[in-house]
């Protein structure tokens, strides 16, 4: 557990960067501090690891006060992930990886084997690991970044903006993959961005900080989106909020219909069949996983690939109302298709059937 | 042709000596301008003077300065020493702003994710800072170099007998050879003085040399 009480950080010339902070990150929970720039989260993350020595206030980790620890020491116990990975360019992916054990005295073939094992659990091909970080992909820096952070298996970490310097579809595979990876570890996380839509999805808890380093809101993703704590909160958690905090609300057992399938590859006519007057078929592959809605009626010879409607979204069963929803809404054919874990389908859902399960909700819900 | 061949073996003594009186100064100027380089590059407020202080030596005239040693230095007007503490202060003239920038040439999250991850300030320098300036410094280094080289022969005006001393000689005697002998000596020298340097710091930076990923 970390824990803020009543921490400033006023810089040469008067310049408030944090004004009394208090807040507590518990142990095996990721904590998002997001806000506007100039409001003091990176300032309030590098107080941490005393980057920042605090003007008044005290910083405790599991009730040591950090300011009567070793700086050094104190840091080779913390992982630090940086913008754009912060890697030595100088130094191989494993030299990388293995700092912080050898600062702490491991010996060299120890600390060797660990990066290895790092590397793969963060998903790189081991042969990287004798590259330099210039012969890597921006990803795949920001993975080897984490795998740094995670050397010495430390129970803190923290995190500047670590995802913000790649691309939107990479950086959602990496946040996918960051939460994956907390789920095994459950390191006690202190997560810094500027993107609120980051700091919903990966946050156990948000806050959300005004400029002048001052807290805003501590609550949690649902909590936030249900309740903002005032206009400012309310403005930067931005617009749809209703339908965002569907996201964190599980779907209960939605009234489900069986689903006519064609297989891929199969004629045209068999699908009008399956369709029986219904303009769309839903096409899945032989493990019976969907793969797009088909349109018989404009197409001849067999469904192949290239004719799929692909617009509609798939939801996991016992996943999200916002999933379930989200799927019917997107789907050509209104019918939102829901899968089981392992990808096969199960049936569709009407978007009015979702929109039921939430009204039935207790009014004032949360999560 | 014939007068190089002659005295091949004097050439050549005269020639290690100019490499000795070259290269001390190079050496031991570098070694003091890593520090005065870090300090102008850590305190914002001394970078300046720093640079203009040291900038400054490098207008007296080696001449001067080399006849000035053994005011300060209390040696002998004949003293090598005399040479290589000149060339010293002109290297370390050349290299703080080199180190200095070299060091400034560092990506801040490079410094900052060294700091975060607990390398202490000394460690940090030698083990992440330094490496990563070695470009910069050697560029710098190479100026030195040909720098130094070139105003040894000088101190064959005070005879300290290096190639220059085949320049003196040549004047004195109204004979060309040696001269230019001494002038073709003095750029081979130079040129091995910079070849060297620029092998030692590719070697030292294998890492700019890899082919960056697709």
């Amino acid at each position: 557990m970390i824990s803020f009480t009543d921490v400033t950080k006023v810089y040469l010339g008067g310049t408030t960067a944090v004004g009394g902070l208090s807040l507590t990150a518990p142990t095996g929970k990721i904590t998002v501090l997001v806000g506007p720039s100039g409001c003091g989260k990176t300032t309030s993350l590098r107080m941490i690891n005393r980057m920042i020595e605090p003007t008044s206030g005290t910083i405790e980790i599991d009730g040591r006060d950090t300011a009567s620890l070793n700086p050094n020491e104190l840091r080779r116990g913390i992982g630090y992930v940086i913008q754009s990975g912060g890697l030595f360019p100088h130094r191989t992916i494993l030299d990388n990886i293995a700092t912080v054990p050898l600062l702490l005295g491991w010996d060299r073939a120890k600390a060797r084997t660990r990066a290895h094992e790092l590397l793969e659990r963060v998903g790189l091909d081991p042969v990287l690991g004798k590259r330099y970080p210039n012969q890597l992909s921006g990803g795949q820096q920001q993975r080897v970044g984490v795998a740094r952070a995670l050397a010495a298996d430390p129970p803190v970490m923290l995190m500047d903006e670590p995802f913000s310097a790649v691309d939107p579809v990479v950086r959602e595979q990496l946040q996918d993959e960051f939460l994956r990876l907390q789920g095994d570890l459950d390191k006690t996380i202190v997560f810094v961005t500027h993107d609120i839509d980051e700091a919903m999805k990966l946050g156990d808890q948000v806050a959300v900080m005004r400029v002048g380093g001052v807290l805003a809101q501590l609550a949690s993703p649902a909590k936030l989106l249900a309740d903002p704590h005032d206009d400012f909160v309310a403005d930067f958690l931005g617009r749809d909020r209703g339908y965002r905090a569907l996201a964190f609300a599980e779907a209960p057992e939605l009234p489900l219909r069986d689903e006519p399938v064609v297989l891929l590859g199969s004629t045209v006519a068999l699908a009008a069949e399956t369709a029986a007057g219904d303009r769309w078929v839903l096409v899945v592959d032989d493990a019976g996983a969907p793969l797009g809605w088909s349109e018989p009626e404009r197409l001849s010879g067999l469904i192949d690939r290239d004719h799929l409607h692909r617009g509609g979204t798939v939801a996991r069963i016992g996943g999200s109302l916002r999933a379930a929803l989200d799927a019917a809404l997107s789907s050509p054919s209104r019918r939102g298709v829901l899968v089981a874990d392992d990808g096969r389908l199960v049936g569709t859902v009407r978007a009015q059937d979702v929109l039921s399960a939430i009204e039935r909700r207790p009014a004032g819900a949360v999560a | 042709m014939k007068w190089f061949l002659g005295h091949l073996d004097q050439v050549a003594q005269l020639m290690l000596n100019h490499a000795v009186l070259a290269l001390i100064p190079l050496v031991v100027g570098l070694l003091l301008a890593l520090p005065l380089g870090w300090l102008a590059k850590r305190y914002r407020g001394l970078y300046s003077p720093l640079i203009a202080g040291t900038g400054l030596l490098y207008t007296i005239p080696s001449l001067a300065l080399f006849i000035l040693m053994p005011l300060v230095l209390g040696t002998g007007i004949l003293d090598p020493v005399n040479v290589v503490v000149a060339l010293t202060v002109y290297t370390v003239a050349l290299l703080v702003r080199t180190v200095a920038d070299g060091l400034g040439s560092v990506p801040d999250e490079v410094v900052q994710a060294a700091t975060a991850m607990g390398i202490g300030r000394l460690r940090r320098f030698w083990s992440v800072e330094l490496p990563l300036a070695v470009p910069v410094i050697a560029a710098g280094l190479r100026v030195a170099a040909v720098s130094n080289v070139s105003i040894v022969s000088v101190a064959a005006l005070l005879g300290i007998s290096q190639l220059g001393s085949l320049f003196t000689d040549g004047f004195a005697r109204n004979f060309l050879d040696p001269i230019v002998v001494g002038i073709g000596a003095c750029m081979v020298l130079a040129l091995a003085m910079d070849l060297a340097i620029l092998l030692l710091s590719r070697a030292a930076t294998p890492w700019l040399r890899t082919r960056v990923a697709a």
